[in-house]
């Protein structure tokens, strides 16, 4: 077949037929894999609730905005029968050295933190990812942010009592904030 | 062309990164470490031979001056299937990579090929060509980030070799490291080439 010449014609005919064509194949896979990438999701979530608070029986939860975000946050309420074991939740901070990372922050029932785990983050490899190592996040273990000085977690640097990650401060501090944004939000779910 | 020849030459004569230059942008961004060079490498292979054979096909079907915008939607056509398919069924995989997938679509090597190659050559040439442009971008982006993770955070692959909680040299891990070694290992690579 010889090359087709840039006419009008021609020229619309083809790229109707070439974004017809790829649009199809992307709506049958979209619609392939809708449900696969829905479940995956919701076992991530899952086995991070498991984590951050590991025994429960039932899981209610709740979507609520903090005061001073940019997005909602889902809170997850935990039973184990009819009494109440803690709750978990997906939090995020925008002040991550590479932009927003989520956590999901487990708090017992009396209000201080009993896991953290790192959901999804971009945070430079081997400086900030140590933000996941328990190094690190083990030492909110057990905190109650409504008991420290100005109610809020904050590195050593800033007058906290957060050792900071070594050369990864900017990380260290986005990570007090997401932790600050889920027991702020808890605590509003809590007043309701 | 020979179609070993064609294979080959993306290996080390025409390395998309050391030779021809092309793609440094995802390059200098994920090689902080090898396995993610490594995951990198093979998805953008995967896409580049996919759209190599496929704008091979419909090459005598597009005219001319519409040829660009058409590349662009197959390529990016491929790049979203890609992703979908590999958060549905290796939901592992995608966690580690799933922020570099998109950024093949903006990978100037796969157009590259898909203009100067796929679109002069026959079915199974492109195939062959975007297997070896593929190897040969996943081979410079294992070899880099091989380097910097080993100097920058001792450890290869995620095994740590050095002491535990000992720090690497921070540098090579972050920005600068990137352009350093892409440095040292272009100028190595032009030694070689020169001398035989």
């Amino acid at each position: 077949m010889a090359k087709k010449e840039s006419t009008f014609k021609n020229m619309t005919i083809a790229l109707f037929v070439i974004t017809a064509v790829a649009g199809f194949f992307m709506a049958a896979v979209y619609s392939v894999t809708k449900e696969p990438i829905a479940i995956s999701q919701k076992a991530k979530i899952n086995n991070a609730i498991k984590m951050v608070v590991p025994e429960f029986e039932t899981i209610t939860d709740t979507v609520l905005m903090p005061e001073d975000g940019t997005d909602s946050i889902r809170i997850h309420r935990l039973l184990k029968g009819t009494e109440n074991s803690g709750v978990a939740v997906e939090t995020y901070t925008d002040k991550g050295f590479s932009g927003r990372f989520t956590l999901m922050v487990g708090f017992t029932p009396e209000g201080s933190i009993s896991s953290i785990e790192v959901l999804e983050h971009k945070e430079t490899p081997g400086l900030g990812t140590k933000m996941a190592l328990p190094a690190f996040k083990d030492q909110f273990k057990g905190l109650k942010i409504a008991d420290l000085p100005d109610g809020k977690l904050k590195v050593k640097k800033d007058g906290g009592s957060i050792d900071a990650i070594t050369a990864a401060t900017i990380s260290s501090r986005a990570f007090c904030d997401a932790v600050n944004r889920a027991h702020q939000t808890h605590r509003k779910g809590e007043k309701q | 062309m020979n179609q070993f020849n064609n294979l080959s030459k993306g290996l080390l004569r025409e390395n998309p990164i050391l030779v021809l230059l092309l793609g440094t942008c995802p390059t200098l961004a994920v090689t902080s470490s090898a396995i993610n060079g490594l995951g990198m490498g093979l998805a953008t292979t995967f896409v580049l031979f996919m759209s190599n054979v496929f704008i091979s096909v419909v090459k005598d079907f597009v005219p001319d001056k519409v040829r660009i915008p058409a590349f662009v939607v197959v390529i990016a056509s491929f790049v979203t299937i890609v992703d979908l398919l590999m958060q549905a069924y290796t939901p592992a995989l995608s966690n580690q990579l799933g922020i570099f997938i998109p950024l093949i679509v903006v990978n100037c090597i796969v157009l590259g090929r898909a203009e100067a190659f796929a679109c002069k050559n026959n079915i199974f040439s492109s195939f062959i060509d975007g297997l070896g442009m593929g190897l040969g971008f996943t081979l410079a982006l294992v070899t880099i980030g091989s380097i910097r993770e080993m100097l920058g955070t001792g450890s290869i692959f995620g095994h740590k070799f050095i002491a535990e909680g000992a720090d690497g040299i921070l540098v090579f891990i972050l920005a600068p490291g990137a352009f350093i070694t892409l440095g040292f290992l272009i100028a190595i690579l032009k030694k070689i080439n020169k001398s035989s």
